[in-house]
């Protein structure tokens, strides 16, 4: 099989908005995981359905609720655009945007299970041998629900290579820009000699994905030789 | 003094009240499982918060007078029932996480030679026997600076053979550090054998 340059120029651009997004949208992931596994709030059961919103909406929904936000005239889109002249409409950023929205639901439920799983009473026992709560948390906690941040990447990593309706109907499927791997597949299929290009761009998604697995499960038995993501 | 602990919590159904003082290098917490023994070394460590009463070790006030120092400047060297080692860390960095609060009384060489812990070092917490994690626990507690230990039933997972050496290490411990200890169990045996005064908890 020969990959073509219009080929690379998609895998490339694929790659840099699931990198990207899924880069970006992990402190906050973690930071979201953490707050509904341990916090005691008001209001937390309506965070959590606000998270876990991308996972059943119908993506095109999300993304046209991403285009109202973001859209040179929405409430965030317009400020950026004022503020820095900076848009994400119709570019690499968008999609980088929206893969990122998609995922979100599924890192934070990776990471917060691993959150709940760690033992707090190994946090107490920190403590008392005079760890700060800061301290505790970077040598504890965190490193305890690493494997939960590993498989959270993985999926993530995984839903942002296959995300295609929040984008197609965010930021259009533009050349170069917008395109990535699920939208040439789809323009492909529109083509009547599309065929081969079909094939080639499907075989790539397959790999990249089932090699982000093997690698996030290596990462995870070399670091503990004990939990794993599979 | 060594302790003078009076606290009191509400925990769900069960009340736990309890007032003693000693001046004894070994204070033991005697009484039945479930009769809150371990939820009052946790009060003392500052992991659990009494609703109200005063905690003082060793001439300083932890607790009450509005005062309530955090678990880390409290200097307890707390010892868990269950061990409880930091899984994802070798059993040398298990034994050094509390040792940046300043120097001990006591170092790791001398930790590892009186812990007979030389061999262990290398080894993840999930491989040691019962025996060998209490051990590194207590080495661990030691190596944290404390002005005072809290021993929770730390022979209650062992066999008769290990828990005797257990014991021979504590009382070395009691008599070379002079460190105040607080030492929970329901075994009379050991409690007769290492407290100089006992504190008996009911239910």
């Amino acid at each position: 099989m020969h990959l073509t340059p219009d080929d690379w120029e998609v895998i490339r651009l694929s790659l840099k908005v699931a990198i990207v997004g899924v880069a970006v949208m992990l402190p906050i992931a973690f930071a979201l995981a953490y707050v509904l596994a341990r916090g005691r709030f008001p209001g937390r059961i309506l965070l959590d359905a606000i998270v876990h919103l991308p996972l059943v909406m119908p993506p095109v929904v999300t993304g046209w609720a991403l285009l109202i936000l973001f859209g040179r005239a929405g409430p965030i889109g317009g400020w950026l655009d004022r503020a820095f002249g900076f848009t994400v409409m119709f570019r690499w950023t968008g999609a980088a945007l929206a893969a990122a929205v998609m995922a979100l639901p599924l890192m934070v439920r990776a990471m917060r299970l691993s959150i709940e799983a760690v033992d707090r009473r190994l946090e107490g026992a920190a403590r008392s041998l005079g760890a700060s709560p800061w301290r505790a948390f970077r040598t504890v906690t965190l490193p305890l629900s690493l494997p939960g941040v590993w498989a959270g990447l993985v999926l993530g990593f995984a839903r942002s290579i296959g995300e295609f309706g929040a984008t197609i109907s965010f930021v259009s499927n533009i050349p170069g820009q917008t395109r990535t791997l699920p939208i040439a597949i789809y323009t492909a299929l529109q083509l009547p000699d599309g065929e081969s290009t079909v094939v080639r761009l499907a075989s790539v998604s397959v790999v990249l994905s089932l090699g982000a697995l093997i690698g996030s499960e290596w990462l995870v038995r070399r670091q503990s030789g004990r939990a794993h993501v599979l | 003094m060594s302790f003078d602990v009076t606290v009191e919590k509400r925990l769900g159904e069960a009340e736990i009240a309890v007032s003693f003082r000693s001046d004894a290098g070994l204070t033991a917490l005697f009484g039945p499982s479930g009769s809150g023994k371990s939820s009052i070394l946790n009060m003392i460590a500052g992991l659990l918060t009494p609703d109200s009463g005063r905690v003082v070790v060793g001439g300083e006030l932890l607790f009450g007078n509005g005062v309530d120092l955090r678990p880390e400047a409290r200097h307890a060297g707390y010892v868990f029932q269950d061990a409880r080692l930091f899984p994802h860390l070798k059993v040398r960095a298990n034994l050094l996480y509390g040792a940046r609060r300043g120097v001990s009384r006591i170092g790791l060489d001398e930790v590892v030679d009186l812990f007979g812990l030389d061999h262990l070092l290398g080894r993840w917490p999930r491989t040691l026997s019962g025996g060998e994690a209490q051990r590194v626990a207590i080495g661990r507690a030691l190596l944290s600076n404390p002005r005072f230990l809290l021993l929770d039933e730390p022979l209650a997972s062992l066999d008769q053979a290990r828990a005797d050496e257990i014991m021979r290490m504590i009382e070395r411990v009691r008599d070379e550090l002079k460190l105040p200890i607080l030492y929970v169990s329901h075994n009379p045996a050991e409690v007769e054998r290492l407290a100089a005064c006992v504190v008996s908890v009911r239910r």
